[in-house]
C-alpha cells in the first residue's frame, strides 16, 4: 500500500495549526532555528558569485534526468550489479518494508542501525521492522531524540529543533539510564556519542538512504555532518539503502552542482563535514552485501503530472522550511507530515493522494519565499496553484467557496454585473457595520473579522467618481 | 502480473513518454556557466585552504617534502601522540622514526577505537571549502582506518590542492573511484538548541600538512 | 501621454482614494488619464484559489478591454504580477493565435504605478510633500514578481518632510495571501502580529505599500489593535501636498 508517513490520517493544515500556534515554546524553538540557519545561508550565498547559475544547471539536470528517468535507473542497476550490489525494485511502502524485513532475517538479524532517512519514515519501516521483532536504532543525534521520546520530526533537517536542552536531557537519562548528565549541548551531544558508539562498534547490519544514486556508476552517495552515516555504511558485514526513484542523477561530475548548493541550502555551511559515495561492495573495505530498493510510493504519479513533475527535484535541503512565513508560525506537525512546509504542501498531497492531504495545497499565501531559496528551482507557488486547481476541477473544492467564486465570476463579467454587484454590496453590508468598519461578519469573512477590522465598502466607488469629473 | 521492476519502468515510461534524442545529447546540452576553474595562485590555493582547516580548529603545519618526518614528528608531539596507525601502503619515507606506526593489517574496530590515531595521504583537496577527499587507494587506507580513531593527521601535497569544488571532483572522478569520502572539518551537529557542537562521531581532531612542491 | 488605469476591483470598491491619488499624480506631471469602465478584475483571485475555467474568461476580458492601450498603469503590484507571471500560460493552453498574440502585446505595456513613474517616466520626485513618519512594507508580489526593490523607496525619500522609517522583516509576507487570510485565519493572523511588531518597532506613525490588499491585511490589524499608524497607499503620500 501507498503511504507517506502518517499523512493519510492527519487532520486538516488549519486545524492542525491551531494546536501549533497555541504551542509557545515550540514556536519559539522553531523560529530561533531557522532564523539561525537562515542567516548563515545567506552568508554562505552570498559569497558565491555564481549561485544563480548553479540553481539553473542542476534545475536542467534534474529536469533532464527525470525525462530519461528510466534509462537512468537501469543504468544504475547494471552498474551497481556489476560492482557487487543487489538491486531491488518496490511499488509502495509496504512492498519496501517487506523487502527490507525479509533482508535482515536472512541474514539473521534482530536489529539494525539507521542512518536518517526520510524515506523510511515515509514508508513507515521502523513500525514494520519492530513488528517482525526486528529492532531499529536511529543513529543521527535528532532522530535519536525523536525516536526516544515517540515524537514526530519537525522539520526535514533539524527534525528535533521543537526540543530544547532541558527536554533532551530529561529524555537521555530517562531512556539511556544516564544518573547524571549536565545540560549543555555538548554534554548531551557526548552522552549520544557513547551510547550509539557501543551500537556502531558492534550491529552487523546497517541501513540508510541515498541522497544521490549515480547511475554512471552505480555509486550511491550520502551526504551528513555527524559522522553516523559514515559508521553505519563502513562498520556493518550488510548494507540496506532505501532510495526514492528521483535521486538518481546522471554522473559523478553531476555532484560538483549539488554538492555546493546542497550544504549552503541546508545547513549555511560552505560544505558539510563528510560525504561518502560508494559503488556496490568494495573487497575488504566496508560492508561485503549491498542491497538498494528503488522505491516509487507515489513517485510516478507525480512523474505524470507535467506542471508538478519538478516537485521530484527536490534536493532535501529544507531552505524553503526556513524562508517560509507559514512554517515559521506553526513548525512541521500542522502538515501532518514528514514532508512539511513548501515542498511538503505540494509532495505529500502528490504522493498521497489530493483527496487525503486536500488543505496542504492552501497553507501558503503564495509570497514566494520558497522559490527564491530552492536550490533546483522549484516553482513551488506554481505548483501550489496549479494543485489548487485539480482540487477545483475534481470538484473537491468546498461548496460555500465554489459559490462564493461563481458568484464573483458572474459580478466580474461585464461592467453592469460589476456595479450592480457593488451596489448590493452596500446595501448588503448594512447589518454588519458599525461606523466605518464591519463587525461579525458571517460564513466565509467570520475568520477575518473574528481578529481583524474590515472597512466598510466607502459610499462611493471609483467609478462613480470617475463618472461625475 | 508483472513484478516491481518492469511495473515500474512501465510507470514511468507511461508518464514520460519517449523523449526525442539519446540522453546522452540531453546531458551534454546542460548550461554549466557556473565557476569551473580558478584564478588563484599555488600559494594563495595554499593560504586560502590552510585557513579553512584552522577555521576547523585544526592544526596546520607547512614544509617541504624533505622536512616532512620532522614535521610530522612535531605534529604528534603536540598532541601527545606516540602510537599510530597508517594504511599499509603508505610511503614509509614520511614517516618520522621516532614515533610507532603500525600498519593497518585489519585491526578489529574496537583495537582501531582504543587506537591514537591516523595518518593518511588524500587524492584532492579543495581551497575554498577546506575539504579533504580520499578514494581510498595507495595511502589512504580503507575507510574505517579514517572514521573509527578520534584522530586523523592527514598529509597533502600543495599541487594537491585545488580551489574550486567542480576542479576538485573532476579530479577524483578522473580516476574512478568506487568509494570517496569528503572531509570538511569534524564531524558536527546543531541538533540541540541549533548550537554547533564539533565531534560527535568521526575524528574529533583533524591536523594537516601541507608539502609544498 | 495617455496612460490607461486598470483600478482593480478591490481598489475600485473598497479605495477609491487610491486610484484618486494615481489620477492626481499623473495629471499632476502633465499626462492623460482614461478610466474605461468596462473593466473589471485581472483574474487573479481565480487564478490563484484554482478557479481556471473562471479565471480564463477574466484574462480574456481584460485583454479586449485595454486592446490598443499604449499604458496600463494600476496600482497594485499583486495584480501586475497576475498578468506578467500568468496571463501568457493561460492564453497559450487557449491554443489560440491571436489571443496568445494579444497578450504578448499587452504585457509590456503594463505598468505598475511606482514602476511607471520611475522605470517609465523617469520621475523620483513627483512634487510630493506628507511630513509624517512613514515606514513602507514591500509586498511579496512586489518584490519578487515584479523586482520593485529601489522605486517605491526612491520614490518616498523624494517627497518633501516625509521622514523614512525602514521596515525590519520589510520582505516577510504580512499574512493576506487572498483567500489564504480566511481559509487559514490563525496563520494569518500569526503573520500578521509579527508584521505589527515590526510597524511598531519603528515608530512610524504611517504604514505605505504598493498594495492594498497587503494594507487591507495590515490595516484591519492596527485597526483592531487601536494602534496610532494608519495604512496609506503610496500612491496617497505621493498625491499629498500639504
Amino acid at each position: 500500500m501507498l503511504r507517506v508517513g502518517d499523512a493519510a490520517s492527519a487532520p486538516p493544515f488549519p486545524e492542525a495549526a491551531k494546536d501549533s500556534l497555541a504551542n509557545a515554546q515550540m514556536r519559539r524553538n522553531v523560529r530561533h532555528a531557522t532564523d539561525v540557519i537562515r542567516t548563515k545561508r545567506a552568508t554562505v550565498v552570498g559569497e558565491m558569485p555564481d549561485w544563480q547559475q548553479l540553481r539553473e544547471a542542476a534545475r536542467q539536470i534534474k529536469a533532464h534526468v527525470l525525462r530519461h528517468l528510466d534509462a537512468y535507473l537501469e543504468d544504475f542497476e547494471r552498474n551497481c550489479t556489476n560492482a557487487g550490489g543487489t538491486v531491488h525494485w518496490a511499488r509502495d511502502a509496504d512492498e519496501a518494508n517487506a523487502i527490507v524485513t525479509r533482508i535482515v532475517q536472512q541474514y539473521g538479524g534482530t536489529e539494525i542501525i539507521k542512518v536518517k532517512t526520510m524515506t523510511s519514515d515515509e514508508t513507515r519501516l521502523n513500525v514494520a521492522l519492530e513488528q517482525a521483532g526486528i529492532v531499529p536504532y536511529e543513529t543521527d543525534l535528532a532522530d535519536l531524540i525523536i525516536q526516544l521520546g515517540r515524537d514526530r520530526p519537525s522539520h526535514i533537517v533539524v527534525p528535533a529543533l521543537h526540543k530544547n536542552r532541558h527536554e533532551i536531557r530529561q529524555l537521555f537519562m530517562e531512556q539511556m539510564g544516564i544518573s547524571e548528565l549536565g545540560e549543555e549541548p555538548a554534554e548531551l551531544a557526548n552522552a549520544a556519542r557513547a551510547f550509539l558508539r557501543e551500537k556502531f562498534l558492534h550491529v552487523p547490519i546497517g541501513f540508510s538512504g541515498a541522497n544521490f544514486l549515480i547511475a554512471e556508476t552505480g555509486g550511491v552517495c550520502v551526504v551528513e555532518s555527524e559522522g553516523n552515516g559514515r559508521m553505519c555504511l563502513t562498520l556493518p558485514k550488510v548494507l540496506i539503502t532505501l532510495a526514492g526513484i528521483e535521486k538518481v542523477i546522471p554522473r559523478l561530475t553531476d555532484l560538483e552542482v549539488f554538492l555546493q548548493l546542497l550544504p549552503r541550502s541546508a545547513t549555511g555551511e560552505r560544505m558539510n563535514p563528510y560525504n561518502s559515495v560508494w559503488t556496490g561492495v568494495t573487497h575488504r573495505d566496508g560492508p561485503q552485501e549491498f542491497h538498494v530498493i528503488l522505491l516509487d510510493n507515489g513517485r510516478t504519479e507525480v512523474l505524470k503530472d507535467v506542471e508538478a513533475r519538478s516537485t521530484l527535484a527536490c534536493i532535501r535541503c529544507g531552505a524553503c522550511l526556513n524562508q517560509c512565513p507559514v512554517y515559521r508560525q506553526t513548525g512541521g506537525h500542522a502538515y501532518g507530515s514528514i514532508y512539511s512546509g513548501p515542498i511538503g504542501a505540494i509532495l505529500t498531497p502528490q504522493l498521497q493522494g489530493l483527496q487525503h492531504s486536500a488543505s496542504l495545497p492552501y497553507a501558503s499565501s503564495l509570497c514566494g519565499a520558497c522559490y527564491e531559496v530552492c536550490p533546483v528551482k522549484i516553482n513551488i507557488p506554481e505548483i501550489l496553484i496549479h494543485l489548487r486547481r485539480r482540487i477545483v476541477e475534481d470538484g473537491q473544492a468546498p461548496l460555500a467557496e465554489r459559490l462564493a467564486m461563481k458568484g464573483a465570476a458572474l459580478a466580474f463579467s461585464g461592467e453592469t454585473p460589476f456595479t450592480l454587484a457593488q451596489a448590493t454590496g452596500r446595501v448588503m453590508q448594512r447589518p454588519f457595520k458599525s461606523g466605518e468598519l464591519l463587525r461579525n461578519l458571517p460564513g466565509l469573512l467570520a475568520g477575518w473579522t473574528a481578529t481583524r477590522d474590515l472597512p466598510a465598502m466607502p459610499a462611493e466607488s471609483f467609478r462613480q467618481w470617475w463618472s461625475r469629473r | 502480473m508483472s513484478d516491481a521492476r518492469t511495473e515500474i519502468l512501465e510507470r514511468i515510461r507511461g508518464a514520460v513518454g519517449t523523449p526525442g534524442g539519446h540522453k546522452q545529447d540531453g546531458h551534454a546540452t546542460i548550461e554549466r556557466v557556473y565557476r569551473q576553474e580558478s584564478q588563484l595562485t599555488r600559494v594563495e590555493l595554499v593560504e586560502l585552504f590552510a585557513s579553512r582547516i584552522v577555521h576547523y580548529d585544526g592544526s596546520v603545519r607547512r614544509c617541504h617534502a624533505a622536512e616532512l618526518p620532522d614535521t610530522i614528528a612535531q605534529t604528534l608531539a603536540a598532541r601527545g601522540k606516540t602510537r599510530l596507525y597508517v594504511p599499509s601502503d603508505i610511503d614509509r619515507s614520511w614517516l618520522p622514526p621516532s614515533i610507532d606506526f603500525a600498519a593497518d593489517e585489519h585491526p578489529s574496530t574496537s583495537e582501531l577505537d582504543r587506537s591514537e590515531g591516523v595518518i593518511t595521504g588524500c587524492t584532492v583537496a579543495i581551497a575554498l571549502t577546506g575539504t579533504i577527499v580520499l578514494t581510498h587507494g595507495k595511502g589512504e587506507g580503507r575507510r574505517a582506518l579514517t572514521l573509527v580513531p578520534d584522530y586523523h593527521l592527514s598529509i597533502v601535497f600543495a599541487d594537491q590542492i585545488v580551489e574550486t569544488v567542480p576542479e576538485g571532483i573532476r579530479r577524483v572522478a578522473a580516476r574512478s573511484p568506487a568509494l570517496i569520502t569528503t572531509i570538511s572539518g569534524p564531524s558536527a551537529t546543531a541538533d540541540i538548541e541549533m548550537t554547533r557542537i564539533k565531534g560527535v562521531h568521526g575524528p574529533r581532531v583533524l591536523d594537516v600538512v601541507i608539502v609544498a612542491s | 501621454m495617455l496612460i490607461s488605469l486598470f483600478i482593480t476591483c478591490y481598489n475600485d470598491t473598497l479605495f477609491p482614494d487610491t486610484g484618486k491619488a494615481v489620477v492626481n499624480v499623473l495629471e499632476r506631471l502633465g499626462h492623460e488619464v482614461e478610466f474605461r469602465s468596462a473593466q473589471t478584475c485581472c483574474g487573479q483571485m481565480h487564478y490563484n484559489s484554482g478557479y481556471h475555467a473562471d479565471a480564463a474568461k477574466l484574462v480574456r476580458r481584460f485583454v479586449d478591454v485595454f486592446a490598443g492601450a499604449e499604458i496600463i498603469c494600476t496600482p497594485s503590484a499583486s495584480c501586475v504580477a497576475m498578468i506578467r507571471d500568468h496571463y501568457p500560460k493561460v492564453a497559450a493552453e487557449s491554443g489560440d493565435p491571436a489571443f496568445i498574440e494579444a497578450v504578448a502585446a499587452l504585457l509590456p505595456r503594463v505598468y505598475e504605478f511606482s514602476e511607471l513613474l520611475v522605470d517609465r517616466l523617469g520621475v523620483t520626485d513627483v512634487g510630493a510633500a506628507f511630513a509624517h513618519t512613514v515606514t513602507y512594507h514591500s509586498s511579496c508580489h512586489s518584490l519578487r514578481s515584479l523586482g520593485l526593490r529601489d522605486q517605491p523607496l526612491q520614490l518616498l525619500r523624494a517627497v518633501r518632510g516625509l521622514d523614512l522609517r525602514l521596515l525590519p522583516g520589510a520582505d516577510e509576507c504580512c499574512g493576506f495571501g487572498g483567500t489564504f487570510s480566511v481559509k487559514n485565519p490563525d496563520v494569518s493572523t500569526a503573520m500578521l502580529a509579527d508584521k505589527l511588531s515590526a510597524i511598531r518597532e519603528t515608530g512610524a506613525s504611517v504604514c505605505a505599500a504598493a498594495d492594498n490588499s497587503c494594507l487591507l491585511q495590515i490595516g484591519g490589524g492596527l485597526q483592531r489593535a487601536a494602534a496610532p499608524v494608519r495604512c496609506l497607499h503610496l500612491a496617497e503620500i505621493l498625491a499629498s501636498t500639504a
